[in-house]
């Protein structure tokens, strides 16, 4: 079910003295199955856009076609694209509201209009997808849950609606890092049992390369940069004047080639980048200034990391 | 729509109207409420329109921001017109089935609804030329007369700014859960009262508890910088009277002798 935005533009409070332009003519193309990661400085219009890819806004000029048809025409019922496209918004813990997990999770299928039995199975599947146990958590209040495991019945919340596009929004602000992590690990297991397109809106680079294939800049409402993650971070200088950092992992390669080591700088993966500066170093083990650039590489590694 | 509501925001401007003392912008708020209470003439009306607009462009703030601030509440306004203009006995105008529009009725109607919005934009003038901050100072010092009698002057002052300090952050609020609820597929357009009052029900459990977590912080913020009400608290700016008050004065002077005459003439 590919997504197709097509020359987006947002103006908020249009013709008033505060009028805002948050997107500018934005144009791209996410297929099937694929993992697109959204960067952007803060209030570069990445909130906006996913906004619009589930109808919540509309936009001022420009169509986004969900699936062959066009979700910004008027006769499109919003509750299909919403079942279609899931969006998980920022902090998303903060929109429980029921009893019980069971029950919260429940609402949107129930929006849906699905029976009864059909909701019960959702619910538990959901449940189960974002790694909490169904029969533990099920009759608890959502308010008696710790941060991580709110966010979790948050997100179990639209993944029970079965969309087959789920957008997140920064889904990771403000956890821990284990709970950060958990989160990855489900969202993996998700794709790997869904197959569902997932569109990742993040500040944090290393999330995005480690998952993204395929990465969208967005700066002051426009569209910077799009391509792989090797492609779009390989042009670091660009990033950094947009105000974006490059993946940790990338920064370390990049600096070590500043530094006379020339090691392959197309990895984001931790063990394949120190393969990969190994092999330079062992390239070069004749070469005089190796020694001095051996000395300083674990310190720059740590600092960076 | 929620993006609509300019009731306690603040725009800032540089004029004489921002510039002016907020005990006197106070006053004058007041003093123009009553104004538009007693008056009950067209001419009346016309003359605190006129009043109104002229404030309104000294202000410098764009009538466009300011009529924004109708919009929500335009139902209520329609609501008391068409509730007034059959409520009321008198000569009859026209007949229509059950419902009959007399004359007093008809103007009783028009003048509760120019009152109404009148109301609305007079007393957001306030708060759009007023910081926040101005506007308890003003409020504390206006009342610290009465604290003789046990009012705790301050503390009301100060409750007032947080409940206008926090009308954005709560709206906000308010249209980030409605919007995450629509995600989930919530439908708040449509269906009847009782359906649509069900439905606000995803939307107001967040939200209080989000209204408390915000309080919570804000007590825990306020008590960590030491703060334990008025007792003995200075200000880094103090306010103080000028010429362009005393004129202001004269003004709302004007406003009500002009009020009382057409009361007491027409």
């Amino acid at each position: 079910m590919p997504i197709e935005v097509r020359n987006l533009t947002h103006i908020y409070s249009k013709g008033q003295p505060d009028e805002h332009r948050a997107l500018d003519e934005i144009s791209f193309t996410i297929e099937d199955g694929s993992f697109v990661g959204i960067i952007g400085h803060t209030g570069s219009g990445k909130s906006t856009l996913v906004q619009h890819l589930n109808g919540i806004l509309r936009p001022t000029r420009g169509k986004i076609i969900v699936d062959g048809e066009d979700i910004t025409a008027k006769h499109v019922s919003l509750t299909d694209v919403r079942k279609k496209v899931g969006l998980v918004f920022q902090y998303p813990e903060y929109q429980l509201f029921e009893e019980t997990v069971a029950k919260d999770v429940a609402f949107g299928p129930k929006n849906l209009g699905l029976p009864e039995q059909q909701i019960d199975m959702r619910v538990r599947q959901a449940i189960e997808l974002v790694g909490l146990d169904y029969d533990e958590v099920a009759d608890m209040s959502p308010f008696d849950l710790s941060g991580g495991q709110k966010r979790r019945v948050a997100i179990a919340g639209v993944v029970a609606m079965q969309p087959k596009v789920l957008v997140l929004d920064e889904p990771t602000a403000g956890l821990d890092p284990k709970s950060h992590d958990d989160i990855f690990a489900m969202l993996d297991a998700m794709r790997e049992k869904q197959q569902m397109t997932t569109i990742l809106v993040s500040h944090n680079m290393d999330d995005v390369a480690a998952n993204a294939d395929k990465v969208l800049v967005i700066d002051e409402g426009k569209l910077a940069m799009e391509g792989t993650p090797a492609e779009v971070f390989s042009r670091g200088e660009e990033l950094a004047g947009l105000g974006l950092d490059l993946p940790s992992v990338t920064n370390i390669l990049s600096k070590l080639r500043e530094n006379g080591i020339d090691a392959a700088t197309d990895t984001f993966d931790v063990k394949e980048a120190a393969a990969a500066i190994a092999a330079a170093l062992n390239a070069r083990t004749e070469a005089p200034e190796t020694a001095q650039a051996l000395d300083s590489a674990p310190e720059k590694r740590e600092a960076d990391i | 729509m929620i993006r609509d509501i300019t009731i306690g925001q603040y725009y800032q401007r540089e004029s004489p109207v921002h510039r002016l003392d907020p005990r006197t912008k106070i006053i004058m708020t007041i003093a123009y409420i009553i104004g538009i209470f007693l008056v009950k003439s067209y001419a009346g009306f016309a003359f605190a329109t006129l009043c109104l607009a002229v404030a309104i462009a000294v202000s410098r703030v764009p009538l466009s921001f300011i009529l924004r601030g109708l919009k929500p509440i335009f139902f209520i306004i329609l609501f008391t017109f068409f509730l007034n203009m059959f409520m009321y006995g008198g000569t009859v105008l026209v007949k229509i089935g059950p419902f009959t529009i007399t004359d007093e009725g008809f103007h009783t109607a028009v003048f509760m609804a120019i009152r109404l919005i009148l109301l609305i934009l007079g007393s957001s003038m306030l708060t759009l030329t007023t910081r926040p901050i101005q506007l308890t100072d003003g409020i504390e010092r206006l009342l610290s007369p009465l604290k003789r009698f046990g009012v705790p002057s301050h503390e009301l002052a100060m409750m007032m700014t947080i409940a206008l300090r926090f009308i954005p952050t709560l709206l906000e609020e308010t249209d980030k859960i409605m919007k995450a609820q629509q995600a989930r597929g919530a439908d708040f357009e449509s269906g009847s009262i009782f359906r649509r009052a069900k439905n606000m029900i995803p939307i107001l459990v967040p939200l209080f508890i989000s209204a408390f977590r915000i309080a919570q912080d804000m007590a825990l913020a306020m008590e960590a910088r030491c703060y334990h009400g008025g007792e003995g608290r200075t200000r880094m700016n103090q306010i103080r009277f000028a010429g362009r008050d005393v004129f202001a004065w004269l003004l709302t002077a004007a406003f009500i002798a002009v009020i009382i005459l057409e009361r007491t003439i027409l």
